[in-house]
């Protein structure tokens, strides 16, 4: 089936480990500068997300009872949606309130196109 | 040439301490929690000092230290403010090729920018606010024979400042001036990436400035940004950074009904006008000088001029040119006064660089020149660097929408004004953007209807103080870098005053 967000399992695996620490997690994509690209991920519903955000996929992982919800602004889903999101987990140091940053990694997005296929199954 | 001994070693004009603790009423604190994070530098990779790990407790500390040193700061006059920031200025100066070398240790730019811009301008700043708030006057309203409101100028008291690790030094005293120029004391968190610089500022000045009027914490944004952020004790956050933290700032503060001030970054179009290329003179090549200023800093700048449009009639050959002068760019060591491009801030800047160069090249865009990370081996093998690179594309592709904060410029065509104007504006930021054209007229109109704070005209990334720096769009609230900000730093006080003995006559 289709879907426009995946998890690489380095990014699952610290997924359960931010979920035992925090409890039910979110992300919330963001734009612009700096760490502008990250997927940030918070304990859920500490991002307010409303009327301007897209639920963009419910990623379940493994040991965690919640699935992660992972949101995006409207306006930036409209210039992201021909694109498949996969978050994936690298060394670095994110600013930003992203959970996971004091863990020395930072959550990545990485990207590929929709296939005619998928963009008709999820924009039918 | 000149290349710098690395920080630390001998011969070096600066060293680190091994360790900095958080800076609170005056003195070096430790972390409530006792623990320490590494820093290290982008030019080679590997940690040269530790950082205290900040937590809410700290957070607490240093706003109480704020809070003791506020009112007395507060009732300063101005000129004894402006002395200080003068005096700060004096003191920046005097160290400048240390601050310098201190800030390209610290953040991998190459240090002819950190010599040239950074430290400079940040002296200037301290100079600009120390001179505006001299020469501030409240007002007043006369409003009729008897009556007159009295408008007064009064800090905020306990501000918040977050701040980016682009320029750690210079984004800090972006903030810093305004705020202490208006006597407001401050709690200042430095962005986890680049955590000391500030420190070896503090170092040079702290004896200027009255014991708590400026803290710094450092720490993880969630574990230290956050509890300052979202504290109920500041009365205004200043942040620069991007849009989903800026949101989230946003939502803390809406809950204490304080005022914020955000830069978040942009998506700047740099236009380049058939009529740039009639000469080849001194303007053609500051015009591709201005093209190629999406190096400047690695392009991590919140107006990188990352989007390039070329009018049809001189594409092809204005493109090869500037696709020349990219290509004359020298990377290398940060510590060579000949390098042009550094090293990128962090390991997962450097990877969100290379997820855009590949879903840049399979959305189709063509690599004109770059398209890879750089490995310039040797004493900087482990460092993060990335190869200068031209993307020739559409503006609907990813690579044209969202800030790479990298040395990558996405280039495309435009037939005529309407289409340029509206190629420009379709974005969903307004930061900065560039006009080139050596038409008056057209410059004019362009400038007027690009939907962005700042549109450079026949120049770009120039950052003097006394010229607002703002966003329209999502690229954020407030104007940055002119004796406006100073009011973002104040309270208004009314004072309505009658001189007139007689009654209303209601009661």
């Amino acid at each position: 089936m289709a879907s426009r967000v995946e998890l690489t399992p380095a990014a699952a695996q610290l997924l359960r480990k931010l979920g035992g620490d925090h409890g039910s997690l979110m992300f919330h994509q963001s734009g612009g500068c700096c760490d502008g690209s990250a997927p940030m991920c918070f304990p859920a519903g500490e991002f307010r997300t409303g009327g301007s955000d897209v639920l963009l996929a419910e990623l379940p992982v493994e040991g965690l009872d919640q699935p992660v919800s992972f949101w995006m602004s409207t306006s930036q889903f409209e210039r992201w949606r021909h694109t498949h999101l996969t978050v994936d987990v690298v060394q670095g140091r994110g600013s930003g309130f992203s959970l996971e940053a004091p863990e020395g990694v930072r959550f990545l997005i990485r990207s590929r196109l929709l296939t005619e296929e998928e963009s008709a199954a999820l924009d039918g | 040439m000149t290349r710098y001994t690395p920080p630390g070693q001998d011969g070096s004009v600066v060293s680190y301490e091994s360790r900095y603790d958080h800076w609170i009423g005056g003195e070096y604190v430790p972390p409530q929690r006792g623990n320490y994070f590494e820093n290290p530098s982008p030019v080679n990779g590997r940690p040269f000092t530790e950082i205290a790990r900040g937590t809410a407790e700290d957070v607490e500390r240093a706003l109480d230290a704020a809070h003791g040193a506020a009112p007395a700061w507060g009732r300063t006059s101005a000129a004894e403010r402006a002395n200080v920031l003068n005096k700060i200025a004096d003191r920046m100066e005097a160290n400048l090729e240390l601050l310098a070398v201190a800030e390209t240790w610290e953040n991998g730019k190459p240090v002819r920018e950190t010599l040239a811009a950074d430290i400079p301008l940040a002296i200037d700043h301290f100079r600009y606010f120390a001179g505006a708030i001299r020469a501030q006057e409240g007002s007043l309203s006369e409003l009729d024979d008897d009556t007159v409101a009295y408008h007064f100028h009064e800090p905020l008291g306990v501000v918040a400042q977050i701040i980016p690790w682009n320029f750690p030094i210079l984004m800090a005293v972006w903030k810093l001036a305004p705020a202490l120029a208006a006597g407001n004391a401050v709690v200042l968190k430095p962005a986890e990436q680049t955590p000391a610089s500030i420190h070896l500022l503090m170092s040079l000045i702290h004896d200027l400035l009255p014991p708590g009027v400026v803290n710094i914490v450092n720490g993880f944004g969630v574990e230290a940004g956050k509890p300052l952020a979202s504290s109920a004790r500041v009365a205004k956050v200043a942040f620069t950074g991007e849009t989903t933290t800026g949101r989230l700032i946003m939502q803390y503060a809406s809950e204490n009904i304080k005022p914020v001030t955000l830069e978040l970054g942009g998506k700047s179009p740099n236009i380049f006008f058939d009529d740039v290329s009639a000469k080849d003179d001194d303007f053609f090549d500051k015009a591709l000088e201005g093209f190629t200023m999406f190096a400047l800093n690695q392009g991590e700048v919140c107006t990188c001029p990352s989007r390039a449009l070329i009018q049809r009639g001189h594409y092809a050959d204005f493109l090869a040119a500037a696709v020349k002068r990219t290509e004359a760019i020298v990377p290398g060591n940060p510590l060579d006064t000949d390098t042009m491009v550094g090293a990128q801030a962090s390991n997962d800047q450097l990877e969100k660089i290379l997820s855009y160069l590949d879903i840049g090249r399979q959305e189709g865009a063509k690599v004109l020149t770059g398209g890879r990370r750089a490995e310039l081996g040797g004493d900087l093998a482990g460092g993060y660097y990335v190869q200068p690179t031209i993307f020739e594309g559409d503006n609907a592709m990813r690579i044209f929408q969202e800030e790479i904060f990298g040395p990558v410029v996405s280039v495309t065509s435009f037939n005529d004004f309407e289409d340029a104007i509206k190629t420009a504006n379709d974005t969903l930021y307004g930061l900065g953007a560039g006009v080139w054209t050596r038409d008056a007229s057209t410059a004019y109109r362009a400038g007027r209807a690009i939907q962005a704070g700042r549109v450079w005209t026949n120049c770009y990334h120039l950052y003097p103080a006394h010229a607002a720096f703002g966003g329209y769009k999502q690229s954020g609230i407030g104007r940055e870098n002119h004796k406006m900000m100073l009011e973002h730093y104040q309270q208004t006080k009314n004072l309505l005053v009658s001189y007139s003995p007689k009654k209303l006559g209601f009661f």
